[in-house]
């Protein structure tokens, strides 16, 4: 036994967090709203994409980089995402999109790697797709196949989000065309999990980096003479979202190496890892903004950049009260006849 | 990562399954808070004792199998799961005997830990009085050095002690020098409860059971070598300690995942139900799990020789609002069966003490945010 993350699965996240903390900003997540000037976001995912980052999960015989890493390495690796914000598909490319080319031969592969086309995948059928409205590449469900289009083969239709920076479209693909990523509900599992437990450990980045802020801003903003951190009720406040990101740190970890192992408990510790990160991201969203007053509650402050990202992924890859149900299936409390993607994905 | 466990510590935890499923008593035992409770309880420890379960982290030599952390988790968790009695000996257990292998002579230690092994000494918690509870620096019971008997003279009321009108022995702290700061100047004393001057009045808690004692001491004389720790030094001595209270050697994670999945028996017997009851039950569940997860990272980090300091404060927190959220939802699930005296109602009334004991929850959250977040104090 031993729950800690090894130094190797470390590496890739420390070199990405470096990138991301002297590159990206809030400045980079507000280019990434629509009107927004993207070539600073692409510029700074390319250099990622040469750390390795796209090909984490890629085998070095698919033009990976060869690091050998597994789902272990997913979770730090997201977290550093999650802290910085940057708008790019992460979770999509590094933890679905680009195992799925690699096992599938796809010649994008290449591009993907290198970051020069931007991927985006989703595995909900006729949900709006993060992305879709910028991406090259897009990866959508059709009956119980995956598959990948270019964007001028499928027809998308922008909506406006919450979090501007999703860039999220319809998509209409055409029944046949495109290539076949994933067929079945065996591959279609193990994608959808993967999925899954990288929006949880951006949720945890996400939830720290808000909490990082709120704390930096109550030590220094001051009302009836003191500190508004020195207040009791703040102090509890923010104990009680530390309390909730430091519980839901360890079952990210836990889904990570459980998907790994190939442990029989996969789909139920992921679910379990989606609960607590929505829950605990949702928690610092909320008090963040209570503990900024009325300047959290502007867009001209940056805490509603990671609130509005916190939302709209907690809800994404399925949202706590979906993978309740499918862990309360499990456990052997369901009804019948309940239905979603969790319990199609998650079914084998 | 690797969550799996060793062969030498599933041999352990067969080992240990093996002995709990041939021992543990069919009939559970009469609460331990009361004093035919107590008695029933104090044969179960020493049956224990005997088949050198009762405090198997210990070196060999105080009565222990000088089981690692690991094991000991592994113990817990099985020990949980076959349904085996409460400790009543947890306090001297887990609170005291830290402490004592911490600061304690090699003297104090031949004396009291293997008596505490084997329940033939019996140690109660003797740290709030009726005026500081969470404010424990604010203690007023003093001890004053007698040079002619060569001991100290204990005189105050301790108060909210723990089965302490069944104990034999008390352990607490008490003002040696009242001209100093309210943290300074106070001593770790080990007191018998049988020297003269002491009096103890049981009096009952919120569940009926006369689980409490005020203890008062007029002029009490203990030894020199009853000073823990050194004269002086009791409030660095106790708060060394006090992570072991509030975090995982308490509050290991067996007794939630055991509450966990009773919760889950009890669901699955009463049918599908409400969405809305489902939910919570599975949020229960889930957070049960979260307790596991939490700790065995955070037995990692020990093992690896990292110190867990105001991290056992999460730890707490988690711990006392899990055990009312499993019970409450218990609670919504029999629905008027809950007023029914039993394990849920029981179990429900004990889980309201978990955000006041080992230092109200207030306070737990003002140290995650002063010493964790690095709020200012004031």
């Amino acid at each position: 036994m031993r729950f800690a993350v090894a130094e190797h699965d470390a590496a890739l996240a420390e070199a990405a967090g470096e990138v991301l903390t002297k590159q990206a900003g809030a400045e980079q997540i507000r280019a990434g709203w629509p009107g927004g000037r993207t070539e600073g976001v692409d510029a700074v995912w390319r250099t990622l994409a040469g750390v390795g980052v796209t090909g984490a999960l890629v085998p070095e015989n698919a033009d990976g980089v060869g690091l050998g890493l597994d789902e272990n390495a997913l979770a730090p690796l997201m977290e550093a995402f999650g802290r910085s914000g940057l708008p790019v598909p992460a979770a999509e490319t590094v933890a679905v999109g680009a195992p799925l080319l690699a096992a599938a031969g796809a010649p994008q592969l290449p591009s993907v790697l290198r970051g020069s086309a931007l991927l985006t995948v989703s595995l909900a059928p006729d949900a709006p797709v993060p992305f879709a409205a910028r991406a090259d590449l897009i990866a959508v469900p059709r009956g119980d196949e995956l598959r990948l289009y270019s964007r001028d083969e499928v027809e998308t239709e922008p909506v406006d989000s919450v979090d501007g920076s999703r860039r999220l479209a319809r998509v209409h693909a055409p029944a046949g065309g495109g290539l076949l990523l994933a067929e079945g509900p065996a591959e279609l599992a193990v994608a959808y999990r993967r999925g899954v437990l990288a929006t949880a450990a951006l949720l945890v980045g996400l939830g720290e980096r808000m909490l990082e802020l709120t704390v930096a801003h109550v030590r220094e903003r001051h009302q009836f003479g003191v500190p508004v951190g020195s207040f009791q009720a703040v102090k509890h406040a923010l104990a009680d979202v530390e309390l909730a990101v430091r519980f839901a740190r360890p079952a990210v970890l836990a889904a990570g190496w459980a998907q790994a192992a190939g442990d029989p408990e996969t789909a139920v510790r992921t679910s379990m890892a989606k609960v607590l990160a929505s829950e605990a991201a949702r928690k610092a969203a909320r008090t963040a903004i209570q503990c900024h007053g009325a300047m959290g509650y502007t867009t001209e402050y940056d805490l509603h950049l990671y609130a509005k990202r916190a939302w709209a992924l907690a809800g994404d890859w399925g949202g706590p009260a979906e993978h309740r149900e499918f862990i309360a299936r499990r456990l052997g409390l369901g009804l019948a006849g309940a239905s979603g993607i969790v319990s199609e994905g998650t079914g084998t | 990562m690797d969550l799996t466990w060793s062969p030498e510590e599933e041999a352990f935890r067969q080992e240990a399954r093996e002995w709990l499923a041939a021992n543990v008593p069919a009939n559970p035992l009469p609460s331990g808070d009361t004093r035919e409770g107590f008695a029933a309880h104090l044969e179960w420890e020493r049956a224990l004792f005997e088949a050198r379960w009762s405090v198997v982290s210990w070196p060999e030599a105080y009565g222990g199998r000088d089981a690692s952390l690991w094991q000991w988790l592994v113990f817990e968790d099985e020990y949980h799961r076959a349904g085996a009695p409460a400790r009543v000996t947890q306090n001297g257990i887990f609170l005291l005997a830290p402490t004592v292998f911490a600061f304690g002579t090699q003297e104090q230690q031949r004396r009291i830990l293997p008596r505490m092994a084997a329940a033939q000494d019996l140690w109660a918690q003797g740290w709030s009085e009726p005026g500081a509870g969470s404010d424990l620096a604010g203690i007023r019971s003093r001890a004053v050095r007698d040079e002619g008997a060569g001991g100290w003279r204990l005189t105050g009321q301790k108060t909210w002690t723990t089965r302490g009108a069944f104990c034999t022995h008390l352990f607490g702290l008490f003002r040696t020098d009242p001209e100093a700061e309210r943290h300074r100047g106070l001593t770790y004393f080990l007191v018998p409860l049988d020297a003269p001057g002491v009096t103890v009045r049981g009096f009952e808690r919120l569940d009926g059971d006369e689980g409490f004692a005020e203890v008062f001491l007029d002029d009490v004389l203990v030894s020199d070598g009853d000073v823990l720790g050194g004269v002086g030094e009791g409030w660095r001595v106790a708060m060394a300690t006090t992570g072991s209270e509030r975090g995982l050697t308490l509050r290991s994670p067996g007794r939630f995942l055991h509450t966990a999945d009773r919760l889950l028996d009890l669901a699955r017997a009463k049918g599908p139900g409400a969405r809305r009851d489902r939910d919570r039950v599975v949020q229960s569940w889930i957070e049960a799990q979260a307790y596991e997860l939490f700790t065995l990272e955070q037995v990692t980090s020990i093992v690896e020789g990292r110190q867990v300091g105001a991290e056992s404060s999460l730890n707490k927190l988690f711990w006392s609002q899990l055990d009312i959220a499993l019970h409450e939802t218990a609670a919504e699930l029999l629905g008027p069966e809950a007023e029914v005296d039993g394990s849920w109602s029981r179990g429900f009334l004990f889980s309201l003490a978990g955000p006041i004991y080992a230092g109200t929850n207030e306070i737990q959250r003002n140290i995650v945010a002063e010493r964790l977040l690095g709020l200012p104090r004031r």
